[in-house]
């Protein structure tokens, strides 16, 4: 599965479309920056509500190419150009973090299946 | 208008200042977007034209010809007597003191000083008028001046040291609450570490140690300094800060301690992994730290793998 497919899933919008398409393999999904640097892999799709600039620098740092925003938090101007800069996809969803880990892994196990 | 004098004198100013200050002229920071009025425009008029302009002085022309200058203060003691009706060049303060564009702009600075005027009207050779400078444009093109100055300095001390040179020395300046630079000082170090092609793990390790160290001096500190120096075989960070220091040092590195107000946790930082997860990737770790008198954190990573090896990240 790559950052492209998780465009055409209708839960998911897209709000920083300036990316690199990359091959996801897994999901992370934490609100707490430590824990993200600490844990998270570069092929995971980063869950997260800390919609702002910050997310972009950890991001940055563990090489994660993409990060969904829950609970449709708002995205700041600066988040968006930093990420866009980066070319790292931001994508945003009414469903909170549990649903969004849960849509994520079944999208993963059926790509896995094919 | 001004009652301190602009603080630049050639006794006791930094030799880089008197320096641009002369180099630069009176016409490289002036503006020349002029708002000029007619001899024959009522005050009326003028204090329109002051409103939408958003300016405090307006010369008084004729065919770039400078006739006088309206202040602000003209208009108020027209206001107060009733004779807005009037023409401008019965009000208008014809004494100028005015400048040229090609004198420096030390000569501005010293007219700043010396008239307590709020704003200088800028002739050429011809006695045209060209342009108008206030302090406001000395600040900016003063400014604009030290910060290119500035970056060329930068430059020329990042050549001297060489990026490629086997030992590389570097402190970053990390200043109180400013999030939206932290994060610059490790991701330097990382494209760094990557261009000299180190295992992704231990690239991963010095990034975190870093950004967290960045992290911890921007919430916690009254602002610090990241001192990083890298040879072939590891990489040492040294954090430093000074002030305000932690009061029980033991506590803080239990992973979940934590001091950090509810708005810096709501950013998803302060959940006391800080320090914990500096000491988990670092192969060396100190820490000393007392209230009143700041804390340093010190981190080794050795490049315990092969360069050049490949892994998925």
């Amino acid at each position: 599965m790559t950052i492209k497919d998780l465009t055409r899933c209708a839960q998911l919008k897209l709000v920083q479309e300036d990316f690199d398409d990359a091959v996801i393999t897994g999901g992370y999904t934490s609100d707490l920056l430590s824990d993200v640097m600490a844990h998270a892999a570069a092929d995971n799709v980063l869950i997260t509500i800390q919609a702002h600039i910050n997310t972009i620098a950890v991001a940055k740092l563990v090489g994660i190419r993409a990060l969904i925003i829950a609970n449709d938090r708002e995205i700041l101007e600066d988040m968006a150009q930093a990420a866009k800069k980066e070319r790292i996809a931001i994508f945003c969803s009414t469903l909170n973090q549990f649903d969004l880990s849960v849509l994520i892994g079944q999208l993963l196990a059926k790509d896995h299946a094919r | 208008m001004i009652d301190k004098n602009i603080p630049i004198k050639a006794e006791d100013s930094a030799s880089l200042i008197l320096d641009l200050i002369y180099q630069l002229k009176i016409k490289d920071v002036m503006s020349r977007d002029l708002v000029v009025a007619c001899a024959q425009d009522t005050l009326h008029h003028i204090k329109t034209l002051m409103k939408q302009r958003n300016v405090t002085g307006i010369p008084i022309v004729k065919k770039d010809r400078l006739l006088g200058i309206l202040s602000i203060d003209d208009i108020f003691k027209a206001l107060d007597n009733g004779y807005m009706d009037e023409l401008a060049e019965k009000y208008m303060s014809k004494k100028l003191v005015i400048l040229e564009e090609d004198m420096p702009l030390a000569f501005a600075i010293s007219y700043f000083d010396k008239f307590k005027y709020g704003r200088f009207p800028v002739v050429d050779k011809d006695n045209l008028l060209v342009g108008m400078i206030t302090s406001r444009d000395i600040n900016v093109g003063l400014l604009m001046a030290i910060n290119k100055e500035v970056s060329r300095m930068e430059e020329m001390l990042a050549q001297n040291a060489p990026v490629d040179a086997k030992n590389f020395r570097k402190v970053f300046r990390i200043r109180k609450y400013d999030f939206e630079h932290a994060g610059i000082a490790s991701n330097r170090i990382k494209k760094l570490l990557t261009e000299r092609k180190h295992d992704p793990r231990d690239i991963r390790r010095v990034a975190v140690a870093m950004y967290e160290m960045e992290i911890n001096i921007t919430v916690h500190s009254e602002g610090g300094t990241l001192t990083v120096a890298i040879d072939q075989d590891r990489a040492e960070i040294v954090a430093k800060d000074a002030a305000p220091g932690i009061e029980n040092p033991e506590l803080a590195l239990q992973e979940g301690y934590s001091t950090a107000n509810e708005w810096i946790k709501s950013l998803g930082f302060g959940a006391g992994m800080g320090l914990a997860n500096i000491r988990r990737v670092s192969d060396e770790f100190e820490f000393q730290s007392s209230l009143g008198k700041g804390t340093t954190v010190r981190a080794v990573i050795y490049f315990k793998n092969k360069k050049g090896e490949e892994h998925d990240h």
